[in-house]
């Protein structure tokens, strides 16, 4: 054991210098990852509570981007916690790690030192059966309560498994299939334990939610369906139109007077990381895309930026071509104003402002859905970045093609389109929907002064987006951690000064001109690339990623997305994750959602809600 | 009702000839004509998105595609006063418990439509631990929708689809209209949570499984013969024979019509495109 001297802790520094910190702070409990491609540091489980202490306060690292579990089934046999750090005032992950026993896994929970790591705790034991002592309220999150097994552990397997991994060899090479239903007795995905007792059924899933720390010591006996106080409980969701899709809150009640909340989701929990360990590297684009199914072109960069980290690791690798690069941030940009305008449209639909604004949104939208379904092939779902480029070049002109007679309508050359757009149509689209809204009396009555969320919350909650600057804190990965071209780019980023709903609001729309300033600065930039090549390397449709781990983020509309992938178990390279892991803001932002509705009326929770601004696909993913 | 308002066309019953200076001022129908299309053009959505699939539901219903049109844009957040489960995204285990109490709480006569891949058979998600494989599972479907997620032009085409058949059904045969039978319809049964989703019309099934895994056979597991390969196309005969067999041949000629037109269509494009050099 190397013997190292105590200095004072780097508080600015790389994450190189604070491992070497720890190590000589807590000899024998920090010490390096030393597995071939893998960062960080490993801690020891008892000591984890003390060493993150550390790391927030000696350290400054006071950003939990993302906490999250890997099983390592067959390779160490144990569980593991990944935990990646930021400072708020920008530069690289500090990426710490707990390893545990696959038997009874026990982690001490890191809530008291960082919120944020709440729900993604519960996550992890949820589909892990990770113990997290000292949690205040462990409970399943995404599945219901009463589920049998860890669905996430790599010895679990669904009803309708296959093989460990895709392509199956049932349908490819074979090809010729038995359907899954067919060999399921019960003709569909379910499957029960073989001692199961039909008899001892008792549906808990919601008794659970009633019971949790936020609504319960309200005299609800649930079993006996009667009420002894003259507080009140309000279930909103799954089925509720301003949970913008299939959201629940239980609210507790005086009056009118919110005094709890507890936020239920997984009602859209399809399994997106069980499904993509089986898949390819390359079969998950496509899933990304049904993340934030608004942003699917920002999810894509997310992804394919955290698998190329990985490629770098390995000998052959070429970056991403410029062309390539001055598309994805095309894309992005595009994307974040597609989806300020869905969020500011209902948002104010929450408002009360029932459809007309977001109507006028909407048909904005639509004129970018059109470019992108020109580019991609398809409105919604783009599947359009590929390792180390984009799967097709800008095409010269626009045209619309599922409607053959309305030709003559749509049939533009692609950069006066852009450049209409970006310099025209967009601009006065939004100075005029400026104009409309934001004097508007009954917005500022509604939004200023509510929903506030302080700085320190926000950091400690790991909120992030829009709701992390709403709230004064200028953190956005894209000048935080910058990646891609945005270095070379001159945007400024928008802030809150109280964090209330309007500063969320401001922060949105300012966002969508800084995006337009981009896009200016991008369009000489692409007549300039013409015809250079959009994909660098050569196009494997199955390529083999070197082992190691890695954390993609990129700041996507409603916030920080990440994506951990581990790569392990083949030396000469792996075609299908370890483990792949989304870091998803709209899930994590949805910490704040309890501590800013407390106190408000019941019919704010409905606009505060709007204005975190969440999509059910990213948060049960 | 003035003409302009009502084209009445639209309701009179062609099994009734009129001359031609009388239509579009006379109408003569029958009550299965009247009634149909007064339900096909006062559809009303529930407005309920699951997922993805719901964003272009929405993009279907915003002025570009504007699915009011077909009256239909009154979309009602309750399901007391809706006609039409758009099941717009995929279903999970946790969700499809609330979808069948709201399927139940809809009145006579109802359509439930399977919008994507997803509500039609799990789309991408189908072997998710959480994914119910398609909402014909529970509930019966009146039009499946193609595509992940179906263009605002598919939905409509579904939309449009719908309406045709609840052209189709007569009031004369209660087997289309079994709502005008007697008593209440039965409710769907609601799944329950249990350690994994439980479909009540299944509880024999499984406890038929508990005894065999009881005796030590495999549990919930169906032995099935090996696929057997085939290479053999085929013969696209055969192929439009079977076609006939279920479209009929005004359908066939139709759809062939269709195809040619397009062509037409097409080539002219071509044409005028290589005229401009683009
Ligand atoms: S069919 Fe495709 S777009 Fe629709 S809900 Fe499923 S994954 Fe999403």
């Amino acid at each position: 054991m190397v013997d190292y001297e105590v200095q004072a802790p780097p508080t600015t520094g790389s994450a190189q210098d604070a491992a070497t910190y720890l190590k000589a702070r807590f000899p024998g409990v920090v010490s390096d990852d030393t597995r071939p491609g893998f960062q960080g540091v490993i801690v020891q489980a008892d000591k984890l509570g003390e060493v993150a202490q550390a790391i927030r306060d000696e350290l400054g690292y006071n950003y939990l981007s993302s906490a999250t579990a890997v099983d390592y089934l067959g390779a160490g046999d144990h569980m593991e916690m990944v935990y990646h750090a930021y400072r708020i005032s920008g530069g690289g992950a500090l990426n710490f790690k707990v390893q545990t026993e696959r038997e009874k896994p026990v982690v001490p929970s890191l809530v008291n030192v960082y919120p944020g790591a709440n729900f993604q705790e519960r996550e992890a034991y949820d589909l892990y059966g990770i113990h997290f002592s000292g949690h205040p309220n462990l409970k399943r999150i995404l599945m219901w309560e009463g589920f049998a097994g860890y669905p996430m552990r790599k010895d679990w397997r669904e009803a309708y498994y296959e093989g460990e991994a895709k392509p199956f060899e049932s349908r490819w090479p074979a090809g010729w299939v038995h359907r899954a239903e067919e060999r399921n007795v019960f003709g569909s995905n379910v499957r029960y334990p073989a001692d199961f007792d039909l008899s001892k059924l008792t549906d808990i899933s919601d008794q659970a939610v009633y019971n949790s720390a936020s609504i319960s010591g309200m005299g609800v006996d649930y079993q006996q369906d009667e009420m002894e106080t003259d507080q009140l409980v309000v279930n909103m969701g799954p089925h509720h139109p301003s949970t913008h899709g299939v959201f629940r809150m239980v609210l507790k009640l005086d009056g009118e007077t919110i005094t709890g909340l507890e936020p239920v989701m997984g009602y859209l929990h399809r399994n997106h990381e069980k499904i993509g360990e089986r898949n390819t590297y390359l079969h998950n684009i496509p899933f990304t895309d049904r993340l934030d199914y608004i942003s699917s072109m920002g999810n894509n960069f997310g992804y394919v930026m955290a698998v190329e980290q990985l490629m770098a690791l390995g000998a052959r690798y070429t970056p991403p071509t410029r062309r390539a690069e001055i598309i994805r941030v095309l894309m992005a940009e595009l994307t974040r104003i597609v989806n300020h305008l869905w969020s500011i449209g209902f948002f104010l639909n929450d408002l009360g402002a029932f459809f007309t604004p977001m109507l006028y949104a909407n048909a904005e939208r639509e004129k970018i859905l059109d470019f992108f379904e020109a580019v991609a092939g398809s409105r919604l779902m783009c599947n359009y970045m590929r390792f180390g480029g984009v799967f097709k070049d800008i095409p010269d002109r626009i045209r619309s093609t599922a409607n053959l007679m309305n030709d003559r309508i749509r049939d533009y050359d692609t950069m006066e389109f852009l450049s209409d757009m970006i310099n025209e149509r967009l601009p006065r689209f939004l100075e005029e929907y400026d104009r409309y809204l934001t004097g508007n009396e009954i917005l500022l009555e509604r939004t200023v002064g509510q929903g506030v969320l302080s700085a320190e919350d926000a950091i400690a909650m790991s909120c992030a987006g829009p709701l992390l600057r709403g709230s004064g804190v200028a953190y956005d990965v894209r000048r935080a951690d910058p990646y891609s071209i945005y270095p070379e780019l001159d945007f400024d980023i928008p802030v809150g000064k109280q964090g209330d709903l309007f500063d969320r609001y401001m922060v949105r729309m300012q966002e969508m001109h800084e995006s337009l300033r981009i896009l200016r600065q991008l369009l000489p930039l692409l007549e300039e690339t013409k015809g250079q090549d959009i994909m660098s390397g050569t196009r494997a449709y199955n390529p083999r990623i070197p082992q190691g781990e890695s954390y993609g983020r990129v700041e996507n509309p409603k916030g920080e997305l990440g994506f951990y992938v581990v790569s392990w178990g083949d030396a000469k390279g792996t075609q299908n994750p370890w483990r792949y892991h989304v870091r998803a803001p709209s899930f994590i932002n949805l910490t704040a959602l309890g501590p800013m509705s407390v106190g408000q009326k019941v019919a704010d929770v409905v606009s505060i809600l709007g204005s975190i601004d969440i999509v059910l696909g990213e948060t049960d993913r | 009702m003035s003409s302009k308002e009502l084209d009445l066309r639209q309701v009179h019953d062609t099994e009734f000839p009129l001359p031609a200076e009388m239509q579009g001022n006379v109408a003569i129908t029958s009550l299965s004509k009247i009634y149909n299309w007064s339900r096909r053009s006062s559809m009303w959505p529930m407005l309920f998105g699951l997922a993805c699939c719901a964003i272009e539901m929405i993009g279907t219903a915003s002025s570009r595609f504007d699915f009011s049109r077909f009256g239909m844009e009154v979309m009602r957040a309750t399901p007391r006063q809706s006609d039409l489960m758009i099941v717009s995204g995929t279903v999970t285990k946790k969700m499809i418990v609330p979808i069948v109490r709201l399927y139940n709480q809809m009145p006579e006569p109802k359509y439930v439509m399977a919008m994507g891949a997803c509500a039609s058979g799990g789309g991408p998600f189908k072997e998710g631990y959480n994914v119910v494989s398609g909402i014909d599972k529970y509930l019966p479907v009146d039009v499946y929708v193609p595509g992940c997620p179906p263009t605002p032009q598919a939905l409509l085409y579904g939309l449009i689809a719908l309406q045709k058949k609840i052209d189709g059904q007569s009031l004369a045969n209660l087997d289309d209209v079994p709502w005008y039978g007697v008593g209440p319809s039965e409710p769907t049964p609601i799944p329950i949570l249990g350690p994994d989703i439980i479909d009540p019309r299944q509880m024999d099934l499984i406890r038929r499984q508990a005894e065999l895994a009881a005796a030590g056979k495999p549990y919930g597991v169906r032995e099935l013969p090996p696929v057997v390969k085939t290479t053999k196309a085929i013969p696209s005969k055969a192929a439009k024979a079977a076609v006939a067999e279920v479209v009929d041949e005004g359908e066939l000629k139709r759809r062939e019509e269709a195809a040619r037109r397009r062509q037409a269509v097409l080539a002219r494009k071509r044409a005028r495109d290589a005229a401009k050099g683009v």
